[in-house]
């Protein structure tokens, strides 16, 4: 049991080198920007004085071990540095907008995992199948939807020709006032207030971004479960199982089902990986006021401060969910930290 | 004769001996099959493309703006008049040239740098996991998206950028790759036969790695030209008028509320068929190379 | 009890169905201890799975019948054979970690087989799964209940294997190869302890196994499978006196026994005269406090603790120790293929030991010192035919290239006995005892004084071991050479080595000439060892 601990604490610590790595590329990052930060910072009024002015104020006169520190330090404060296009500080503009993202990419991880689980457990029991037949067919057809279309064609569909979704026009329509905010998810929210017309209103608005997302993290959710399954129920322990007369229920669900899980959950890492990146698409394609589309949209104007707290966030947000996920993984494998695994 | 690896090595497994085996694989599974035949497609697409289309597919014309599909477009005409199928067809070449690059640059250096250390473990081996770590402690798309930002923004940068996402996945699965046969038997073989450590990670192992890598290309290469595209959907490397399918897609994207669908959908689905052909190709190869996993 | 008539079992393949099993017929009776011996793909196993039901997919009973106890195995309804499965007729397999459920206590393991045969309800499931942990004499049972299969040996994990099967109290055990993978010692304390436990209970048991000695040290009856089919079935002793088939005559000589010598494993009519050999009285090869420690999470790993022998030039010598006991460490150390931690290893009086691994491959000795490796499947790269395996050291070793390339190679293959026509063919195209042909060849290819056999039969059916025994003693007078026999088999370490060397735990616990160390060994461990090994019946006594 100590060593299961100890793995664990291993596991907590080997996040901060990485953390630590996610730092130091995106100070590179930044710093690897083109033309000169400190003429975009002091507007586009400015005088060669100005621009040596901001230099210095911006600290880029001095060494580069000497502006990494700085970039720490002003990390650890919360400092992201000002977005140009908005004016405010990048971390005001983040925090205000996570809530979007994290909203969209939770509802979708749901609607696929309760999809693909499901599909990958049926395929793998029954191979060959006209079910396994439909996976198989699903899951390429899945990671070849480049996101972004598999949204305009919903749209297409859905709104312009049969007319029952909504504008694809942000979180929630004009007519609705914004929940109380809470925790900034609206559904959430709405649901605290009791104020049903509006969690609905929001749901709608939700779906098709929602399913556009799911249908692309669907794909190797599925295909990882169906073949972690088949390897489980090929394994020794459940002709063991069977031989000694275990129902099937209980060889499918108690012993297979469980141990296939596990390749599964770590897989979800991957998945959030891919799902955060697709975000960023299908938020520009619905109009969603999420960080992804704000990080666009300061693409375009060249706001680079904003670019780049936005990957620094969308990374720490991913080192989190990895841990959470490993930690996860920790609980439900008793191998965990051990030799055997 | 031993010597020749890189690119006839991989046809023992795959090609003789094993022949019955593709045919039964193509047989048993006729979607591989298909898979091939696209492939053929989009590869002459996009040697051939740009002298056999019908119109210039850069060439605007206002009169027949926003015009739906007919016999003389067969796709259609965008915003600008630019015939759509033209376009579709002669953006390929750019497509496909992105993503193999990317796929190859990534390719070798994986492959460099996880057989190394697959091969000698401990310290270099525990830094190159770190280094790993960290590029995939991105989200790689966003990761994408702020180096294609900070190094500009060109086609070039794409490229370097999709390899770079890229590097990890090649260099895990060659580590393992390695890494399971550093204690094989016949590796201590032919490190009895006098052969040198350089010779052995070379000539005995890193071509039994080989038939894994080939599945991994073929789904990478759709996978990488999902990201190129999603890059120059949200305005990233290429850049208007240039055709591209991701770009095409996106300008498309803003007269499907008012019904105007083929500027959109025939340049997605062109995509999607690239990266479905990809991916149905990499089961194929996976099948052919590893029948056990299909059970 | 059990009455079997021509059942045969077909599995549906690409090439169309092929017959596993071929219509055998058969009878136990209450009680009785029945052994199914046979080579591998000779149906054996499929016999078990198909009497259980639990034939892989594409599997089906094709025709026959199988009755047990009055109900038709055949036709029984799913639900029926649920019942009859771990109630009636119980199963122990091989490899018997991977045979437990990886993350689930094996206690709870227990308590799932008899909450299913409604043996036991939730709240005195646990105190019954404790008992059957106690029936298979698992020391502080209520505390391995808690344990998950990782955290036990392998011999542990086959006594919970077998406390699940025999949980609910079946009437027949069937034990598929009980002891594969398992040490000599262990299988020795699992097979007398399922053999203690059928007979207190009055049980029937199938032991199916590829070890003729072991089967007729457990079974009251054997019959011998080949190619889906019975050839012979009778009592041991009928079986080893007096076989009757040619391919149990075959089988009962390739088995290893006491007072075989290693000719008389094969068939009478191909025991040629042994040559005679060379025993010079330098000595080759001297180990001298040989040692080495690994660095490990958990502090440094002591796996060579200081040996020292001698291999004279000409001489055989057999390593002999269970799974850890630092032999194959050694071997590759002397091999070269691994750093020593400290000692020597004296070639020819020259100290190879202080040359670092990874240059002896330019060393001009690296030809003199070559090794034969334990699985030929894994030893031999899938992407070189047999010719270019063996080429490998030639033209590295010896520089050699073009026709005088060819025909040394083809000289190989003709004193391997491999013949020519294989010699293009890739390693899956080619048998077990082929592949280990090839195997040898390759070692035998640059004029080696000094071979290094590491367990080089283990893989492969008696039958097979038999010929690849005799082929290296062949060798051995032909070319000149010293072996170093690296086994745990002592059976097979009597017929081929002059003198033996038995490890524990790192360390040499007795020493000397082959007849002093088995016939009065004078160590315990030795000792036990030597009971460990299956013994069968003498042949010469009766025959």
């Amino acid at each position: 049991m100590n060593a299961r601990l100890g793995a664990i604490a291993l596991r907590i610590a080997q996040a901060v080198p990485v953390l630590f790595g996610v730092v130091v590329i995106s100070f590179l990052l930044t710093r690897a920007l083109p033309g000169d930060p400190a003429a975009q910072f002091a507007g586009v009024m400015a005088t060669p004085e100005s621009i040596e002015q901001t230099r210095v104020k911006l600290g880029l006169d001095k060494s580069m071990p000497e502006q990494f520190a700085t970039y720490v330090v002003q990390l650890a404060q919360g400092d992201l540095g000002q977005s140009v296009s908005t004016g405010r500080q990048v971390t005001e503009d983040l925090a205000d907008r996570l809530p979007a993202s994290l909203e969209l990419t939770l509802t979708a991880l749901l609607f696929s995992c309760a999809i693909a689980i499901p599909l990958g457990v049926l395929a793998a029991t029954r191979p060959g199948s006209l079910i396994d037949q439909l996976c198989r067919l699903l899951v390429t057809a899945g990671v070849s939807l480049p996101t972004f279309f598999t949204g305009i064609v919903l749209i297409y569909v859905f709104y312009y020709l049969a007319g029952i979704a909504p504008s694809p026009l942000g979180r929630l329509d004009f007519a609705y006032l914004e929940p109380e905010h809470v925790t900034g998810f609206f559904l959430i929210d709405a649901a605290i207030a009791g104020d049903w017309e509006t969690w609905f209103g929001a749901l709608k608005q939700l779906v098709l971004p929602a399913v556009t997302l799911g249908l692309f993290t669907l794909a190797p959710i599925a295909r990882m479960t169906r073949a972690a399954m088949l390897s489980a129920l090929s394994a020794d322990y459940i002709r063991t199982a069977r031989a000694a007369g275990l129902g099937t229920t209980k060889v499918l669900y108690g012993y297979a089902f469980r141990n296939a899980l596990l390749p599964v959950v770590t897989t979800l890492g991957m998945v959030f990986s891919f799902s955060l990146g697709a975000n960023v698409l299908v938020e520009k394609v619905f109009a969603w006021p999420g960080i992804g589309s704000y990080a666009v949209e300061a693409l375009v104007v060249s706001d680079y401060a904003a670019v780049q707290g936005f990957v620094l966030a969308m990374a720490l947000l991913f080192v989190t969910l990895n841990l959470i996920i490993d930690l996860t993984y920790s609980v439900i494998d008793p191998r965990f930290g051990t030799a055997a695994k | 004769m031993i010597n020749a690896v890189e690119p006839t090595a991989v046809k023992p497994k795959i090609g003789s001996g094993n022949f019955a085996h593709i045919i039964y694989v193509l047989k048993e599974n006729p979607v591989t099959a298909i898979a091939f035949g696209l492939f053929t497609f989009f590869l002459l697409s996009a040697l051939v493309g740009p002298f056999v289309v019908p119109y210039d597919p850069l060439k605007t014309d206002a009169a027949i703006a926003l015009q739906p599909p007919s016999l003389s477009h067969w796709f259609g005409t965008d915003n600008l008049g630019r015939d759509i199928f033209s376009r579709v067809i002669v953006a390929t070449r750019l497509d496909l040239i992105i993503s193999v690059s990317a796929v190859a640059l990534s390719f070798v250096i994986g492959s460099i740098l996880g057989s190394v250390a697959g091969y000698r473990g401990g310290a270099v081996d525990v830094v190159l996991n770190r280094i790993l770590d960290t590029i995939m402690a991105f989200p790689l798309f966003v990761l994408a998206m702020g180096i294609v930002a900070a190094l500009g923004n060109s086609v070039a940068n794409i490229i370097y950028a999709t390899a770079i996402i890229n590097i990890p996945f090649y260099a895990r699965l060659v580590r393992a790759e390695v890494n399971i046969r550093r204690e094989a038997g016949f590796t201590l073989a032919a490190k009895l036969s006098g052969n040198s450590d350089v010779r052995v990670l070379s000539f005995h192992i890193f071509p039994n790695a080989l038939p894994p890598m080939m599945v991994q290309v073929s789904l990478n290469l759709g996978w990488a030209i999902l990201n190129a595209a999603g890059l120059s959907f949200i305005g990233l490397g290429v850049r208007p008028p240039t055709p591209e399918w991701g770009i095409m897609v996106a300008e498309g994207a803003n007269f499907i509320v008012s019904g105007e669908w083929w500027v959109a959908i025939f340049p997605g689905l062109w995509l999607m068929l690239a990266v479905f052909t990809f991916n149905l190709m990499g089961d194929g190869l996976r099948d052919i190379v590893d029948p056990r996993r299909r059970v | 009890m059990l009455s079997i008539s021509d059942l045969q079992v077909a599995f549906k393949t690409r090439r169309g169905e092929v017959d596993a099993v071929k219509g055998i017929s058969f009878e136990l009776a209450k009680g009785e201890r029945l052994g199914i011996v046979g080579e591998s793909g000779s149906g054996k196993s499929v016999t078990s799975y198909a009497l259980m039901r639990i034939l892989d997919a594409g599997g089906r009973i094709k025709a026959g019948e199988a009755i047990y106890g009055g109900v038709d195995l055949k036709r029984a309804s799913e639900t029926a054979m649920r019942d009859i499965r771990g109630r009636e007729i119980s199963m122990i397999f091989q490899n018997p970690r991977a045979a437990l459920n990886p993350i689930r206590k094996v206690g709870h393991q227990i308590e799932d087989v008899l909450i299913q045969h409604g043996q036991a309800i939730r709240s005195d499931a646990r105190k019954k799964a404790i008992a059957a942990l106690k029936a298979v004499k698992i020391n502080n049972a209520s505390a391995r209940y808690e344990a998950y299969p990782f955290e036990l040996s392998g011999g542990m994990c086959q006594r919970i294997v077998i406390a699940i099967a025999l949980a609910c109290d079946p009437k027949l055990l069937i034990a598929d190869e009980p002891t594969t993978g398992l040490d000599i010692t262990t299988q020795k304390a699992v097979m007398d302890l399922v053999d203690e436990l059928v007979k207190a209970r009055g049980m029937s048991s199938i032991l199916i196994t590829h070890d003729l000695g072991l089967a007729s040290q457990y079974c009251d009856r054997i019959v011998v499978m080949k190619d889906g089919l019975i050839v012979e079935a009778g009592n041991p002793i009928e079986i080893f006196t007096n076989p009757k088939h040619p391919y149990t005559n075959k089988l009962v000589d390739a088995t290893p026994r006491r007072g075989a010598t290693i000719r008389s494993l094969l068939p009478e009519e191909e025991r040629k005269p042994l040559a005679a050999r060379q025993m010079g009285d330098t000595p080759l090869l001297e180990i001298k406090g040989l040692e080495k420690t690994y660095h490990g999470k958990s502090g440094p790993v002591r796996a060579v603790k200081g040996i020292s022998f001698t291999v004279k030039a000409g001489e055989s010598l057999g390593l002999v120790g269970e799974s850890g006991c630092g032999k194959s460490t050694t071997s590759s150390m002397i091999v070269r293929l691994l750093d020593v931690s400290g000692g020597e290893i004296l070639y020819r009086g020259e100290d190879i030991g202080k040359m670092p691994a990874l240059a002896f491959a330019r060393n001009p000795l690296r030809s003199k010192i070559q090794m034969v490796f334990q699985d030929a499947t894994d030893s031999l790269n899938p992407r070189h035919t047999a010719r270019q395996s063996i080429a490998e050291p030639l033209k590295r070793l010896k520089g050699m290239h073009g026709e005088a390339l060819n025909a040394r190679i083809e000289e190989l293959a003709a004193l391997t006995g491999l013949p020519e026509h294989l010699l293009d063919r890739f390693p899956h195209q080619l048998s077990g005892g082929q592949k280990a042909r090839v195997g040898i060849a390759r070692a035998i290819a640059p004029d080696p004084d000094l071979l290094i056999l590491d367990e080089p039969t283990a893989a492969l059916d008696v039958s097979i071991q038999a010929v690849v025994l005799n082929l290296l003693a062949d060798l051995r007078a032909k070319l000149n050479m010293s072996y170093i026999f690296v086994s745990h088999d002592l059976n097979v370490v009597r017929l081929l080595c002059d003198s033996v060397v038995v490890m524990k735990d790192g360390e040499i616990v007795e020493a000397g000439s082959v007849e002093a160390v088995m016939d009065n060994p004078t160590n315990p461990y030795t000792r036990a060892l030597i009971a460990a090994a299956p013994h069968a019946p003498d042949r010469k006594s009766a025959a």
